[in-house]
Protein backbone atom coordinates (compact mmCIF):
# COMPACT_ATOMS: atom_id res chain seq x y z
CA UNK A 1 0.00 0.00 0.00
CA UNK A 2 1.48 3.37 -1.01
CA UNK A 3 0.65 6.79 0.37
CA UNK A 4 -2.94 7.85 -0.23
CA UNK A 5 -3.48 9.72 -3.49
CA UNK A 6 -4.15 13.42 -2.97
CA UNK A 7 -5.49 16.24 -5.12
CA UNK A 8 -5.63 19.86 -3.97
CA UNK A 9 -6.95 23.05 -5.52
CA UNK A 10 -7.05 26.63 -4.23
CA UNK A 11 -9.59 28.85 -5.95
CA UNK A 12 -10.92 32.38 -5.51
CA UNK A 13 -14.42 32.69 -4.09
CA UNK A 14 -16.36 33.03 -7.32
CA UNK A 15 -18.98 30.84 -9.05
CA UNK A 16 -16.97 30.62 -12.27
CA UNK A 17 -13.84 29.65 -10.34
CA UNK A 18 -15.87 26.91 -8.64
CA UNK A 19 -16.95 25.60 -12.04
CA UNK A 20 -13.43 25.72 -13.49
CA UNK A 21 -11.91 24.29 -10.31
CA UNK A 22 -14.30 21.34 -10.32
CA UNK A 23 -13.61 20.76 -14.00
CA UNK A 24 -9.84 20.70 -13.36
CA UNK A 25 -10.28 18.46 -10.34
CA UNK A 26 -12.49 15.96 -12.13
CA UNK A 27 -9.96 15.86 -14.92
CA UNK A 28 -7.20 14.62 -12.59
CA UNK A 29 -6.14 11.01 -12.72
CA UNK A 30 -7.23 10.64 -9.10
CA UNK A 31 -10.87 11.38 -9.89
CA UNK A 32 -10.84 9.78 -13.31
CA UNK A 33 -10.09 6.53 -11.52
CA UNK A 34 -13.51 6.60 -9.82
CA UNK A 35 -16.61 4.96 -11.30
CA UNK A 36 -18.83 7.38 -13.24
CA UNK A 37 -21.66 7.23 -10.68
CA UNK A 38 -19.31 8.03 -7.81
CA UNK A 39 -17.79 10.94 -9.73
CA UNK A 40 -21.21 12.44 -10.41
CA UNK A 41 -22.19 12.21 -6.77
CA UNK A 42 -18.87 13.65 -5.64
CA UNK A 43 -19.30 16.58 -7.99
CA UNK A 44 -22.77 17.35 -6.60
CA UNK A 45 -21.54 17.41 -2.99
CA UNK A 46 -18.37 19.38 -3.73
CA UNK A 47 -20.23 21.92 -5.86
CA UNK A 48 -22.83 22.49 -3.14
CA UNK A 49 -20.18 22.90 -0.45
CA UNK A 50 -18.11 25.31 -2.55
CA UNK A 51 -21.12 27.33 -3.73
CA UNK A 52 -22.27 27.73 -0.13
CA UNK A 53 -18.89 29.21 0.77
CA UNK A 54 -19.05 31.63 -2.18
CA UNK A 55 -22.59 32.71 -1.36
CA UNK A 56 -22.58 32.73 2.42
CA UNK A 57 -19.13 32.50 4.06
CA UNK A 58 -17.70 35.12 1.72
CA UNK A 59 -21.09 36.54 0.73
CA UNK A 60 -19.58 37.56 -2.63
CA UNK A 61 -16.52 39.13 -0.96
CA UNK A 62 -13.10 38.12 -2.15
CA UNK A 63 -11.33 35.23 -0.54
CA UNK A 64 -9.74 31.88 -1.12
CA UNK A 65 -11.09 28.37 -0.83
CA UNK A 66 -8.80 25.40 -0.42
CA UNK A 67 -10.09 21.96 -1.29
CA UNK A 68 -8.13 18.80 -0.58
CA UNK A 69 -9.23 15.33 -1.68
CA UNK A 70 -7.66 12.14 -0.48
CA UNK A 71 -8.51 8.78 -1.94
CA UNK A 72 -8.03 5.96 0.52
CA UNK A 73 -9.60 2.63 1.40
CA UNK A 74 -12.75 4.24 2.83
CA UNK A 75 -13.50 6.42 -0.18
CA UNK A 76 -12.80 10.02 -1.03
CA UNK A 77 -11.98 12.14 2.03
CA UNK A 78 -12.70 15.83 1.38
CA UNK A 79 -11.50 18.86 3.35
CA UNK A 80 -12.52 22.40 2.51
CA UNK A 81 -11.05 25.48 4.21
CA UNK A 82 -12.15 29.10 3.84
CA UNK A 83 -11.57 32.34 5.74
CA UNK A 84 -15.09 33.71 5.43
CA UNK A 85 -17.63 34.33 8.18
CA UNK A 86 -18.51 31.37 10.42
CA UNK A 87 -21.64 29.26 9.99
CA UNK A 88 -24.52 30.88 11.90
CA UNK A 89 -24.31 29.53 15.46
CA UNK A 90 -21.11 27.75 14.36
CA UNK A 91 -23.13 24.71 13.37
CA UNK A 92 -24.02 23.26 9.98
CA UNK A 93 -27.52 23.79 8.61
CA UNK A 94 -29.82 20.83 9.19
CA UNK A 95 -30.54 20.42 5.50
CA UNK A 96 -34.22 19.69 6.00
CA UNK A 97 -35.96 19.92 2.65
CA UNK A 98 -38.50 22.67 2.08
CA UNK A 99 -42.14 21.53 2.23
CA UNK A 100 -42.84 18.58 -0.09
CA UNK A 101 -43.23 20.00 -3.58
CA UNK A 102 -46.76 20.20 -4.94
CA UNK A 103 -47.00 20.41 -8.71
CA UNK A 104 -50.53 21.80 -8.39
CA UNK A 105 -49.23 24.96 -6.71
CA UNK A 106 -46.16 25.93 -8.73
CA UNK A 107 -45.94 29.40 -7.19
CA UNK A 108 -45.30 27.80 -3.80
CA UNK A 109 -42.39 25.70 -5.02
CA UNK A 110 -39.08 26.40 -3.31
CA UNK A 111 -36.25 27.53 -5.57
CA UNK A 112 -33.55 27.01 -2.96
CA UNK A 113 -32.73 25.31 0.30
CA UNK A 114 -31.62 22.09 -1.39
CA UNK A 115 -27.86 22.38 -1.00
CA UNK A 116 -27.36 21.11 2.53
CA UNK A 117 -29.93 18.40 2.00
CA UNK A 118 -27.87 17.10 -0.93
CA UNK A 119 -24.61 17.35 1.04
CA UNK A 120 -26.04 15.56 4.07
CA UNK A 121 -27.74 12.86 2.00
CA UNK A 122 -24.72 12.05 -0.14
CA UNK A 123 -21.82 12.38 2.31
CA UNK A 124 -20.60 10.55 5.42
CA UNK A 125 -18.78 11.78 8.56
CA UNK A 126 -19.73 15.38 7.89
CA UNK A 127 -17.88 17.69 10.31
CA UNK A 128 -17.50 21.44 10.72
CA UNK A 129 -15.13 23.41 12.88
CA UNK A 130 -14.10 27.02 13.25
CA UNK A 131 -10.39 27.33 13.95
CA UNK A 132 -8.23 30.45 13.90
CA UNK A 133 -10.66 32.48 11.79
CA UNK A 134 -11.17 29.70 9.28
CA UNK A 135 -14.03 27.38 8.47
CA UNK A 136 -13.05 23.71 8.22
CA UNK A 137 -15.52 21.40 6.56
CA UNK A 138 -14.79 17.75 6.06
CA UNK A 139 -16.70 14.73 4.85
CA UNK A 140 -16.23 11.41 3.18
CA UNK A 141 -17.71 10.24 -0.10
CA UNK A 142 -18.09 6.54 -0.17
CA UNK A 143 -18.62 4.68 -3.41
CA UNK A 144 -21.65 2.44 -3.51
CA UNK A 145 -23.33 3.70 -0.35
CA UNK A 146 -25.45 6.47 -1.75
CA UNK A 147 -29.19 6.31 -2.08
CA UNK A 148 -29.75 4.68 -5.43
CA UNK B 1 -25.74 29.49 -21.72
CA UNK B 2 -26.73 28.35 -25.18
CA UNK B 3 -30.35 27.31 -25.59
CA UNK B 4 -31.85 26.33 -28.92
CA UNK B 5 -35.60 26.75 -29.27
CA UNK B 6 -37.52 24.74 -31.81
CA UNK B 7 -41.25 25.39 -32.12
CA UNK B 8 -43.22 22.28 -33.01
CA UNK B 9 -46.94 21.66 -33.27
CA UNK B 10 -48.35 22.70 -29.92
CA UNK B 11 -44.99 22.48 -28.24
CA UNK B 12 -41.81 24.45 -27.82
CA UNK B 13 -38.70 22.28 -27.50
CA UNK B 14 -35.74 24.03 -25.88
CA UNK B 15 -32.45 22.22 -26.12
CA UNK B 16 -29.80 23.07 -23.51
CA UNK B 17 -26.51 22.99 -25.40
CA UNK B 18 -24.13 23.48 -22.46
CA UNK B 19 -23.12 20.54 -20.32
CA UNK B 20 -23.76 22.32 -17.01
CA UNK B 21 -26.52 24.34 -15.40
CA UNK B 22 -24.74 25.50 -12.27
CA UNK B 23 -24.40 28.44 -9.90
CA UNK B 24 -22.24 30.28 -12.43
CA UNK B 25 -24.87 29.99 -15.17
CA UNK B 26 -28.23 29.69 -13.40
CA UNK B 27 -29.27 33.34 -13.69
CA UNK B 28 -28.35 33.46 -17.36
CA UNK B 29 -30.25 30.23 -17.99
CA UNK B 30 -33.35 31.64 -16.33
CA UNK B 31 -33.19 34.95 -18.21
CA UNK B 32 -32.67 33.26 -21.58
CA UNK B 33 -35.55 30.87 -20.86
CA UNK B 34 -37.72 33.83 -19.91
CA UNK B 35 -37.21 35.24 -23.44
CA UNK B 36 -37.80 31.93 -25.16
CA UNK B 37 -41.04 31.05 -23.38
CA UNK B 38 -42.69 34.26 -24.61
CA UNK B 39 -43.70 31.92 -27.42
CA UNK B 40 -47.23 30.93 -26.50
CA UNK B 41 -46.86 27.18 -26.93
CA UNK B 42 -48.98 25.38 -24.36
CA UNK B 43 -46.19 22.92 -23.71
CA UNK B 44 -42.53 23.69 -23.14
CA UNK B 45 -40.14 20.74 -23.18
CA UNK B 46 -36.60 21.32 -21.93
CA UNK B 47 -34.23 18.81 -23.48
CA UNK B 48 -31.44 18.19 -20.95
CA UNK B 49 -29.74 15.30 -22.73
CA UNK B 50 -26.49 17.26 -23.07
CA UNK B 51 -26.49 18.49 -19.48
CA UNK B 52 -24.35 16.20 -17.39
CA UNK B 53 -24.26 18.37 -14.28
CA UNK B 54 -26.87 20.40 -12.43
CA UNK B 55 -26.39 21.84 -8.93
CA UNK B 56 -29.01 23.21 -6.55
CA UNK B 57 -28.76 26.67 -8.12
CA UNK B 58 -29.44 25.12 -11.51
CA UNK B 59 -32.34 23.18 -10.04
CA UNK B 60 -33.72 26.41 -8.55
CA UNK B 61 -33.51 28.04 -11.97
CA UNK B 62 -35.44 25.20 -13.62
CA UNK B 63 -38.12 25.53 -10.93
CA UNK B 64 -38.20 29.30 -11.50
CA UNK B 65 -38.79 28.72 -15.22
CA UNK B 66 -41.71 26.45 -14.38
CA UNK B 67 -43.21 29.34 -12.39
CA UNK B 68 -42.58 31.80 -15.24
CA UNK B 69 -44.88 29.78 -17.45
CA UNK B 70 -47.82 30.65 -15.22
CA UNK B 71 -51.02 28.70 -14.75
CA UNK B 72 -52.13 26.49 -17.63
CA UNK B 73 -48.66 25.88 -19.04
CA UNK B 74 -46.25 23.31 -17.77
CA UNK B 75 -42.54 22.84 -18.10
CA UNK B 76 -41.67 19.29 -19.10
CA UNK B 77 -38.19 17.80 -18.98
CA UNK B 78 -36.56 15.28 -21.27
CA UNK B 79 -33.34 13.29 -21.41
CA UNK B 80 -32.10 13.62 -17.84
CA UNK B 81 -28.57 12.24 -17.46
CA UNK B 82 -27.85 10.15 -14.32
CA UNK B 83 -26.33 12.90 -12.14
CA UNK B 84 -29.05 15.38 -13.10
CA UNK B 85 -31.74 12.80 -12.45
CA UNK B 86 -30.24 12.15 -9.02
CA UNK B 87 -30.53 15.83 -8.03
CA UNK B 88 -34.20 15.91 -9.08
CA UNK B 89 -34.93 12.70 -7.21
CA UNK B 90 -33.14 13.52 -3.96
CA UNK B 91 -34.92 16.90 -3.74
CA UNK B 92 -38.25 15.27 -4.69
CA UNK B 93 -38.55 17.69 -7.61
CA UNK B 94 -38.99 14.67 -9.88
CA UNK B 95 -42.60 14.65 -8.63
CA UNK B 96 -43.24 18.16 -9.91
CA UNK B 97 -42.19 17.86 -13.53
CA UNK B 98 -43.42 15.60 -16.27
CA UNK B 99 -40.17 13.86 -17.17
CA UNK B 100 -39.72 12.12 -20.54
CA UNK B 101 -36.88 9.72 -21.36
CA UNK B 102 -36.42 11.71 -24.58
CA UNK B 103 -38.16 14.61 -26.34
CA UNK B 104 -41.62 13.41 -27.31
CA UNK B 105 -41.98 13.01 -31.07
CA UNK B 106 -45.35 14.68 -31.18
CA UNK B 107 -48.40 15.32 -29.05
CA UNK B 108 -49.91 11.93 -29.74
CA UNK B 109 -46.88 10.16 -28.37
CA UNK B 110 -46.79 12.31 -25.30
CA UNK B 111 -47.92 11.12 -21.90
Amino acid sequence: MGAPAVARIVIPSDPLAVRDGLRALFDTLLLRSLPEDHRGTAEIVLAEALNNIVEHAYARDQGEIELTLMLNGTGLVCRIIDSGVPMPGKVLPTGVLPAPPDAAVPDALAEGGFGWHLIRTLSRDLAYDRVGGQNLLSFRLEAGQYPR
Amino acid sequence: MELLAEPRAGMLVVRAMNNRIDAAGAIQFKERMRELVQDASPRVVLDMARVDFLDSSGLGAVVAVMKLLGPGRKLELAGLTPTVEKVFRLTRMDSVFLIHPAVPENLRNAV
